[in-house]
């Protein structure tokens, strides 16, 4: 037999491009030193010019942290050393030229302007895709609101949640912490001590916001971490979508991103969130790249509320959230759509739970896994059905895609069933990409790349489909920078 | 095929490959030109599939010896997705299915890529659809095909009529027919055989590899090649495949063994 020779060489010799999203923005900018003590905490909250109560809220969650003895939680199937929390910069926020929060968005750093349009974030009001209203984080404070205005005139507040504390007291104490209380998790607590910003919704009652809703995230500190605040309440009968999209620039050390988001929905009101999570995925080794450690969760408060996630998670070095919705109204709805990537050595520990207690509350749930590389991907969900949940249904689908030979992917799903009425279907399926679905696309012309992205893309439809417009166009190209270097 | 004074378009000499180590192709020498049909025909087991998938670059087959020329390029030194874009097409025997990949998507982006290549100006949106309406039709498929998955659910009648449509469409020069008449009943076939005849041309040429005579009833073929064992052991014209389908292929077989032990 004479030697053999391949037909084709499958090496496409594909140069792994820069994450482009990598660079720093050039702002001074006003930086707390590094570690957490009852005084750092005291800073933050004079920064904010909080009330009282919100300081004592801060160092109840902080004395919970500091007694749980710096013990992250170990039973997500994700790996790093311990992270040293005295090592981090807890408050970081660009000065603006007259040192404050800018009033305007004439007064933002231009600098800052041309980084959020390289983004993709232009805050010049004219210039924003139509029926998008956006607030711009980076590190630490909120830098920019727009459209504002026009959504006060409808009786929506759409702004950073330090200017929340402090002119919507009454909401903000009734309903922060409501849904994730600082003793939730060890990094609950630990966002309830320090979270600087993030981003605050009221949709009064009977309202439906007529443009999504976007908070752009964004890390720029090198030592900092981020620890932002979400709270979204939809009052009766009103409905809300809501945008949100990270980034963080290439940094050789680890960065700390802990967030915690709340939901909420009375009777008859609808929220759908929708996140594209990008943050540093870290270089193809493995070196730095974000650690996010995200609790959200929302609540079905009122009857036939509904509150649905959608969540594209590319980024990080580490990801660990489970977008969950507790059906506390008879007749509410939950969903999870989730799509999770990880090339290289990310790990993704995500999924969601969805605790039903109202009568004839239904949920679905449908996570795809990508793995590639040496990357690790785990769904861990965990659907509860109370006693008092008559009639309720869950229909879960999980399904994985690997890429290579070096990955793996996981699947921890819980059911708790307490109620004889309930109805639950499961499906789950794991699949590699075939070389005759490669052949079959490249046959047609299409290179080894393109098909490969074809056909992750077509895996991920049910998700995808779920995405509000704005984030289509932007996801298919996420997904695209995502799996290069894959392919081979 | 001597004395043909139009172009090569390929040329296979000592061709021999196979799949994990164990040789399928044999030797096998064959020279197409532009404006002609060959057909290969076979036994089961006789190569035939191997030799077109070999051809359209499947990256199973392992090719130990011989040379491939298409255009006079070396064909094999191409990747598969290079090969189509240069105009090399396969109507696939077994169509795979790509679960959420819709037609539309999939025939958008094989047609930008091959015009691309040429040197095309990628279509607009309405240009698009009308092209692609019109081949659908011309292959008796609905519209409503467009919003479906790449090959799921499709009947077997649909997946080999949507490979024609294919070929209509992305327009190649060489189509490489793998068993494009199997498993249709006779409506299918006309259908299929009508496309295939409104592929052809005098800048197209068709290698189709077929079991039975039925199909070369409609499709009318200039060359007959008998492939057997890994090798052509004969090849004549349209009345070899009268012969076949009146004598079978043992007689083939028991002179091909003949000859060779001479």
């Amino acid at each position: 037999m004479p030697p053999a020779r391949k037909v084709i060489s499958r090496e496409t010799g594909i140069e792994e491009k820069e994450y482009k999203w990598g660079f720093v923005i050039p702002v001074a900018a006003d930086v707390a030193p590094k570690g957490l003590n009852e005084d750092i905490i005291r800073l933050i909250s004079r920064k904010k010019e909080e009330p009282e109560w919100m300081l004592e809220w801060r160092l109840r969650a902080y004395r919970y942290w500091r007694s749980l003895g710096y013990v992250e939680p170990k039973w997500a199937k994700i790996h790093h050393p311990p992270i040293d929390f005295q090592d981090i910069v807890y408050y970081a926020a660009p000065l603006s030229r007259d040192g404050d929060r800018p009033k305007t968005l004439d007064d933002i750093d231009p600098e800052l302007k041309r980084a959020f349009d390289k983004l993709g974030i232009p805050l010049e009001e004219q210039k924003r895709l139509a029926g998008v209203a956006v607030d711009a984080v980076l590190d630490s404070v909120s830098v920019a609101t727009t459209f504002q205005k026009r959504l006060e005139e409808l009786g929506i507040i759409f702004c950073p949640i330090s200017e929340a504390i402090q002119k919507h007291p009454e909401l903000v104490r009734k309903y922060l912490g409501s849904v994730v209380p600082y003793t939730d998790n060890f990094y609950a607590a630990l966002n309830s001590a320090v979270f600087s910003d993030g981003t605050f919704v009221y949709v009064p009652p009977g309202v439906r916001c007529p443009m999504d809703l976007m908070t752009y995230f964004r890390i720029n500190e090198a030592e900092a971490g981020q620890f932002e605040r979400t709270l979204i309440i939809a009052d009766r009968g009103s409905y809300v979508s809501y945008l949100e999209g990270c980034t963080a620039p290439i940094r050789k050390k680890h960065q700390l991103h802990a967030a915690v988001v709340e939901l909420i929905a009375l009777e008859d009101a609808e929220i759908k969130y929708s996140t594209l999570q990008n943050w540093y995925p870290g270089d193809k080794e493995g070196r730095g790249g974000v650690y996010n450690f995200v609790t959200k969760r929302g609540i079905c408060l009122g009857k036939n509320s509904k509150i649905s996630w959608t969540q594209v998670e590319t980024g990080s070095a580490i990801t660990w959230k489970y977008p969950s919705v507790i059906l506390r109204g008879d007749n509410s709805v939950g969903e999870f759509y989730s799509v999770a990537l990880v090339n290289n050595y990310q790990q993704a520990d995500t999924g969601t739970k969805m605790v039903h207690m109202g009568k004839n509350t239904r949920s679905t749930i449908v996570a795809k896994g990508i793995s590639a590389g040496h990357g690790q991907n785990t769904y861990r969900g965990l659907v509860k059905i109370m006693p008092t949940a008559d009639g309720a249904r869950n229909f879960t689908r999980c399904d994985s895609l690997l890429i290579g030979s070096k990955c793996a992917a996981h699947t921890v799903p819980y059911l708790e069933v307490r109620n004889p009425t309930a109805r639950i279907e499961h499906e789950a399926t794991t699949s590699k990409i075939s070389d005759e679905q490669l052949f079959y696309l490249m046959s047609r012309g299409i290179s080894e790349e393109e098909a490969q992205y074809m056909i992750v893309h077509g895996f991920c439809r049910g998700v995808f489909q779920e995405l509000p417009f704005e984030f289509a166009m932007e996801v298919t190209q996420l997904l695209r920078v995502s799996l290069e270097g894959t392919v081979g | 095929m001597a004395g043909n004074e139009r172009e090569p378009v390929l040329v296979l000499r000592g061709l021999r490959a196979g799949i994990g180590g164990v040789e399928i192709l044999r030797g096998v020498d064959l020279t197409v030109h532009l404006g002609e049909v060959h057909a290969i025909m076979g036994p089961n087991g006789s190569g035939k599939s191997t030799l077109v998938n070999v051809l359209a670059g499947k990256p199973d087959y392992e090719v130990y010896a011989g040379e491939v020329y298409y255009r006079g390029r070396d064909l094999l030194s191409m990747p598969p997705d290079e090969r189509a874009r240069e105009g090399v097409f396969l109507a696939f025997q077994y169509p795979v299915e790509l679960p959420g990949v819709r037609l539309r998507e999939f025939l958008r982006a094989a047609l930008d890529a091959v015009r691309e290549h040429r040197g095309q100006e990628k279509l607009a949106v309405r240009d698009f659809n009308r092209l692609v309406q019109e081949k659908l039709r011309e292959m008796g498929m609905d519209a409503e095909f467009l919003k479906r998955n790449v090959n799921e659910g499709f009947s077997g009648g649909e997946k080999k009529r949507h490979e024609i449509m294919q070929l209509l469409l992305l327009d190649p020069t060489l189509a490489l027919l793998d068993e494009t008449d199997s498993g249709l009943d006779i409506d299918a076939l006309k259908v299929v055989a009508q496309g295939i005849n409104r592929f052809r041309g005098p800048d197209k040429a068709v290698v189709l590899v077929t079991h039975y005579q039925r199909i070369l009833n409609y499709v009318q073929p200039d060359y007959v090649h008998v492939l057997i064992d890994g090798r052509i052991v004969a090849s004549g014209g349209r009345e070899l495949a009268q012969e076949l389908e009146a004598k079978g292929y043992e007689w083939l077989r028991q002179a091909a063994e003949a000859g060779r032990r001479d």
